[in-house]
């Protein structure tokens, strides 16, 4: 059973369109068709947020909030879940809803141009968390940029609509708000939308658009037609098609795929099918290993995490790209499926080389297994960094996963990976080698450090040098020693009145 | 508390939001890319060149012609007038024609049906190139001798004795790169083709003065048939100064051509490949001093990357040389400017205009003066402050009248702890391993004024209707910094009424002409000013008017909170209006301002550039860490003199977005051109501007409450536009400071700008080798 309507809720309103271009983007849409100029295109590629609306959608019996990117989402992606934009938030008698109202009394706009993305983003944290710290502020807004405001009054803002009054009326309370009438209606309407089993399939002038919803059908719909594109989160496809004018003539959607938004946990492994969020999927992640949060807070922003997928971050494979180098380093496998067919490969195995991947036509990243970490998490050390320009929304000029098992002081086994060394997230095999089976003491890190240059002959470009990436690669080693030496290394936890007298 | 009698609400001093806040937050703020477009609109893109430089053996574009969607393509051959938008020597081609001088100059123009089809066939093009020999940098510019400009000079008394003769010299070179203005709406015209060969355009512009006149001579006809309407820019930073009107030229080129709508909007790559940045400057500098440190003699040479070509080079540099003082007497001063000219997008105008780039130059004199003298840095910078009533005469000559930079260091050096915390950071730093930490505390002393004298007029248009609100433009342009904000205000006060009874409205070069740019921090007081005098005339007719109705002198009639008192008899102001509409008092008034006192001769770089100067000081401290070079601001605690502040929260706005910038400038944001002259860092995702994460952990900032203009400026405010930007130099020198440490204090660092991780991890391998091998 396949459907060619697009149906998505906007304002609580049907909207119910046939006849869209596959690779119509969000943006372009609001901008174009309905009329709603309110969210602005800074950049077209997800980095600015100027673009940024709001999301909801049912997901394990609940409201699912979430900000995106609107420039870089297909339309037909919207397909049964709701939009919210800038123009839906002030109340039908006039009055500003509370992260309107707080971006007005703390100047929080200049020239104005970012200030809908902002107020989408802090419309997101709005719903899903009841009181956010600085860091859970900071977070929401890493996506957006500021030019005018230096940022300080647009936080600001982030605390002050919480100390003012909800709003009612018929936008859907926080989730912090429960037995909320237009909340209960919206989840009700989401539902109903969520119960059709059928293919959204778009067909339109020579593109094509089909969203299964069972993981058979998807992967028989990918085998069937294996030239297609397999589309997530589209933060890196909505780019080819908005920065390099690619026509796309067939997109796979894994969104809508039931048993692809799954994560579960057996025998150790923790499973994160296709379709899960970069956000969901580090939530999860960070329960076993928590020294994954730099990782977490680092990659990208949060709408791109919310949109992005961490199995989309490992098909697409790129050699910057930040979750396999840690996903490598504890021992990642990824499952992969063409057909009826399943198979597992080490992570690192997936790699071939440049955009080149062990993936048959026809087959897809089903999944990543990701081992728990055992009994002996005390003798387990693990790190993950990223080193690039900048703290929000970058991306990396080398990325280091590292994972050694210790026992009486000896390093049993290292596991060492690098992005951004080469071409592909490839594991230092001569510098895991040189300190194998000894203790990690200044000898081995010597021999280690001297090992990378077997191991990688790194690139210069405008992120980085060829030397700086060799040298940051190496003195990521000393790092990783002197934290196991317990020495403090990070300005990320140097706070301001630090030893002050 | 005075009561709603006393006071007008939102009259000039008071912290009122931005006139648009509410229009922000909603969405409905309107920008041009969101006016309803008209029936029949094309939308534009530019093909731009692949090569730095090449003559153009064949242009062929007949792929593009015949793409999905196109209706036209323009070249050169379709500009009826003159093809060029420079705006003061005309070197700059709308359309490149024979030759490519930049990787990105503009070609030719599609228009289609659509954005996306007009992107698509501009890449269409076949172009054949004969490559030329390229000069990319400074240094190959300087090694080649090309110039778009002449070479400058300025000498202030024998530097060279005085140098020769000081206790101590030293000299070096320093570096730093350009900035993208990266507004967040990138430039667009709208361009409406009207009766008789006029036309109407949108511009996303700083200048919509100069628009109309690129516009009307591109098009060969004249000015009183263009028209150009701004009525907010989405960010402008004075990247919208000059650089608009080849966007607004091609869009009326296109109008003219197809007899329709022409949209051209630029994507964020092509309007950051095609528009030009902040000059990246080489300075290079020598100079003698006392044992104390005190500046004797100094030279500089600061080379800087024009570009291809001049567009506002020559006020830019020289603005270099006018604040390579920054806040410090300079005895004995020569400094030698040269313009490079290089194969890369044409350099223009961004806040600061040069003044950046000339304090970084004798900021780091000072910092390394003081680091080889083993003194605090602050001290140094402390002994060579400009006196107030001596030592107090500019290497150009100018008598510094208002100097408060004593009292704001002082106050700002107590306040935040400076010298504690700089014993505390130096023994914290005895025993950390990694990380090193490092604070600075420097002055801005900038100065207010066009340097072109002729520039520093303004006018506006002020309609009183006979419900008693207030229509006003003037020739200022709004991009955020809240000028219409705060002109309003000046009126609101002027005229005792309520701020809500008055709205500003676009600015249009048919209502106010023949404006001067907003720019040079200028906007609130050029265009309060006029306002104010616009406000004046009406209010002395209405002040006739009244006294002869009521019978009472004229000193007897006074305008209080939208009230007009004559003698006993209290009206509203909305009735005397009214009162005297009917008895046929004219309630339009045109104002005009020109600032005083200002004087200078560009022939020998002397006399009185500036009306007066904005003060500011910073405190920052930066952590470093010694293994990767990433560096993080922990705390920035910042004093700053608004004057008499027409709006504390804009102003304060100022300040902290200005500093930010400023931050970005001197650490993160690197312009990364390849070895073929093509930029690669050309979109968000590879130029990276402050974030939110890289707002100091606290942020301190204050207006100072003493602060008063000494000149007579609109209600004793100055101007805060571009003077926070160099409040940032506090977080380079901390950065600096933190790679002493690292070195443990025993060398001079040498480090350029930007200080991304990798140029603080180079620095700090240079400084530790150094120390080593002292």
């Amino acid at each position: 059973m396949t459907t060619a309507e697009l149906h998505f809720l906007l304002d609580g309103r049907d909207v119910r369109l046939t006849n869209v271009s596959p690779t119509t983007t969000l943006l372009n849409w609001l901008r174009e068709d309905a009329g709603r100029c309110g969210t602005k295109e800074g950049c077209a590629e997800g980095d600015c947020g100027a673009c940024t609306v709001v999301l909801a959608e049912v997901r394990d019996g609940q409201l699912n909030w979430r900000s995106v990117n609107a420039c870089i989402q297909f339309l037909p992606t919207l397909h049964g879940k709701a939009l919210f934009t800038v123009e839906s938030l002030r109340a039908a008698d006039g009055r500003l809803h509370p992260a309107q109202a707080a971006m007005v009394s703390c100047h929080g706009s200049q020239c104005g141009f970012c200030t809908p993305g902002f107020v989408m983003s802090l419309f997101g944290l709005y719903q899903t968390e009841a009181a956010p710290d600085d860091g859970a502020v900071t977070d929401a807004l890493s996506g957006n940029l500021c030019r005018c405001t230096g940022y300080r009054p647009i936080k600001s803002a982030a605390h002050e609509m919480y100390r003012l009054p909800v709003p009612s009326g018929s936008l859907p309370a926080p989730q912090w708000l429960p037995g909320d009438a237009a909340a209960q209606a919206l989840f009700e309407r989401l539902s109903a939308l969520d119960a059709d089993d059928r293919t959204l399939d778009i067909v339109h002038a020579g593109g094509r658009f089909t969203a299964p919803r069972s993981v058979d059908a998807f992967a028989d719909c990918v085998a069937a037609h294996p030239g297609a594109t397999i589309l997530a989160g589209s933060t890196d496809v909505g780019l080819w098609v908005t920065k390099q004018f690619r026509t796309l003539p067939h997109l796979i959607y894994l969104g809508r795929v039931r048993e692809l938004d799954r994560i579960s946990e057996t025998d150790g492994w923790l499973e994160i099918a296709a379709a899960v969020t970069l956000e969901d999927a580090f939530r999860a992640i960070l329960q076993h290993y928590p020294e994954f949060s730099e990782l977490w807070r680092r990659f990208a922003s949060r709408p791109i995490r919310n949109a992005g997928t961490l199995c989309g971050n490992i098909a697409n494979g790129s050699p910057i790209g930040d979750s396999m180098p840690a996903l490598i380093a504890v021992g990642a496998e990824v499952v992969l499926r063409g057909g009826r067919q399943r198979r597992t490969l080490a992570l690192e195995a997936l790699y071939l080389g440049y955009q080149k991947k062990a993936l048959a036509p026809g087959e897809f990243v089903h999944s990543v297994r990701i081992p728990l970490p055992g009994q002996a998490r005390d003798r387990q050390l693990v790190r993950a960094w990223k080193i690039s320009k900048r703290q929000d929304q970058d991306i990396s000029a080398v990325f280091a996963g590292f994972c050694l098992q210790l026992e009486h002081g000896t390093v049993r086994e290292a596991r060492l990976a690098f992005g951004g060394m080469a071409a592909t997230p490839k594991r230092a095999s001569h510098a895991e080698a040189a300190l194998t089976g000894r203790p990690f003491d200044a000898a081995a890190l010597n021999d280690a450090r001297a090992a990378l240059a077997q191991d990688f002959q790194p690139l210069s470009d405008m992120r980085a040098s060829a030397t700086y990436r060799m040298e940051v690669a190496r003195n990521l080693l000393t790092r990783l020693q002197l934290e196991l030496a317990g020495a403090a290394t990070r300005i990320d936890s140097m706070e301001a009145d630090h030893d002050r007298p | 508390m005075t009561g709603p009698e006393l006071e007008p609400r939102g009259g000039a001093g008071s912290a009122l939001p931005h006139e648009s806040a509410v229009l922000h937050v909603t969405g409905s703020a309107t920008y041009i890319d969101d006016l309803p477009e008209l029936r029949g609109t094309l939308h534009g893109a530019i093909g731009l060149s692949s090569e730095a430089h090449a003559s153009i053996v064949k242009l062929d574009l007949s792929a593009v012609r015949a793409a999905p969607g196109v209706i036209r393509v323009l070249t050169a051959d379709d500009i009826p007038g003159r093809n060029d938008f420079g705006p003061v020597i005309h070197d700059d081609p709308i359309f490149a024609t024979g030759e490519v001088q930049f990787h990105g100059q503009a070609l030719f123009a599609v228009l289609a049906e659509d954005m996306r089809a007009a992107r698509a066939a501009a890449r269409l093009a076949i172009v054949e190139y004969d490559r030329l020999p390229t000069v990319l940098g400074i240094d190959e510019a300087l090694e080649a001798g090309t110039r778009v400009l002449p070479d400058i000079s300025l000498r202030h008394g024998d530097v060279d004795a005085a140098i020769a003769a000081a206790p101590h010299q030293l000299e070096g070179t320093v570096r730093h790169g350009g900035q993208d203005h990266f507004y967040l709406e990138t430039h667009i015209a709208y361009a409406i083709p009207q009766e008789d060969n006029t036309f109407k355009l949108h511009s996303s512009s700083q200048h919509p003065g100069e628009i109309q006149l690129q516009v009307a001579h591109a098009l060969g006809i004249e000015a009183k048939d263009v028209t150009v309407e701004c009525r907010r820019m989405g960010g402008g930073f004075g990247g919208k100064e000059s650089q608009p009107g080849q966007i607004a030229a091609i869009a009326a080129i296109g109008a003219l051509r197809t007899g329709r709508p022409v949209k051209l909007r630029l994507d964020r790559d092509d309007d950051m490949v095609l528009t030009g940045k902040r000059h990246d400057f080489r300075i290079d500098w020598r100079a003698g001093f006392d044992a104390d440190g005190r500046i004797l003699g100094v030279r500089f040479t600061q080379s800087t990357r024009a570009g291809y070509s001049a567009d506002l080079t020559g006020a830019i540099a020289d603005r270099a040389m006018f604040h390579a003082d920054n806040a410090y007497h300079l005895p004995a001063v020569a400094i030698d400017s040269h313009r490079c000219k290089t194969h890369t997008v044409s350099n223009t105008a961004f806040r600061g205009f040069g003044g950046p780039q000339g304090m970084f130059g004798i900021e780091e004199v000072v910092d390394v003066i003081a680091r080889t003298l083993g003194r605090d840095p602050l001290d140094v910078r402390k002994l060579n402050y400009y006196g107030v009533s001596e030592r107090n005469t500019t290497h150009y000559g100018q008598t510094i009248e208002d100097n408060v930079i004593h009292e704001m260091s002082a106050e700002l050096e107590a306040d935040c702890d400076y010298r504690a915390r700089r014993e505390a950071i130096r023994q914290w730093n005895a025993s950390s391993p990694v990380i090193r930490r490092g604070i600075a505390l420097t002055p801005v002393k900038f100065g207010i004024s066009f340097t072109a004298t002729h520039l520093n007029q303004a006018g506006a248009l002020l309609n009183v209707y006979t419900d008693g609100t207030v229509l006003l433009n003037h020739g200022g342009t709004e991009m955020g910094q809240g000028l219409f904000t705060k002109v309003a205000q000046v009126v609101a006060r002027e005229l005792q009424i309520d701020v809500d009874r008055i709205r500003v409205t676009a600015s249009d070069t048919a209502r106010v002409p023949n404006a001067s740019a907003t720019a040079a921090s200028s906007g609130a007081d050029l265009n309060g000013k006029a306002a104010q005098d616009a406000a004046r005339k009406i209010k002395a007719r209405l002040t006739e008017f009244a006294a002869s109705r009521y019978a009472v002198r004229e000193d007897q009639v006074e305008f209080r909170a939208n009230r007009v008192h004559a003698g006993a008899t209290v009206v509203s102001f909305a009735e005397l209006v009214h009162a005297a509409w009917m008895a046929r008092i004219s309630l339009s008034a045109t104002g005009y301002y020109r600032t005083p006192k200002i004087a200078y001769d560009r022939s020998t770089l002397s006399g009185r550039p500036f009306y007066y100067y904005a003060y500011g000081v910073a405190c920052s401290e930066v952590a470093i860490d010694t293994l990767t070079g990433e560096s993080k601001v922990l705390r920035t605690d910042i004093l700053h003199d608004a004057g008499q502040s027409l709006n504390p929260a804009i102003d304060l706005g100022q300040v902290e977005g200005g500093f930010i910038q400023g931050m970005g400038w001197l650490t993160m944001e690197e312009l990364h051109w390849d070895a073929a002259g093509r930029l690669r860092t050309h979109a968000p995702s590879t130029y990276k501007i402050p974030a939110v994460s890289d707002v100091p952990l606290v942020f301190n900032v204050r207006l100072w409450a003493r602060a008063i203009n000494a000149e007579d400026a609109i209600f004793r405010s100055k101007a805060v536009g571009e003077p926070p930007f160099m409040l940032a130099l506090s977080v380079w020198h901390a950065i600096k400071d933190a790679v002493a440490a690292a070195a443990d204090y025993r060398v001079t660092p040498l480090l350029n700008a930007p200080a991304t991780a990798e140029e603080i991890l180079r620095s700090i391998d240079d400084a530790r080798q150094r120390a080593r091998s002292a």
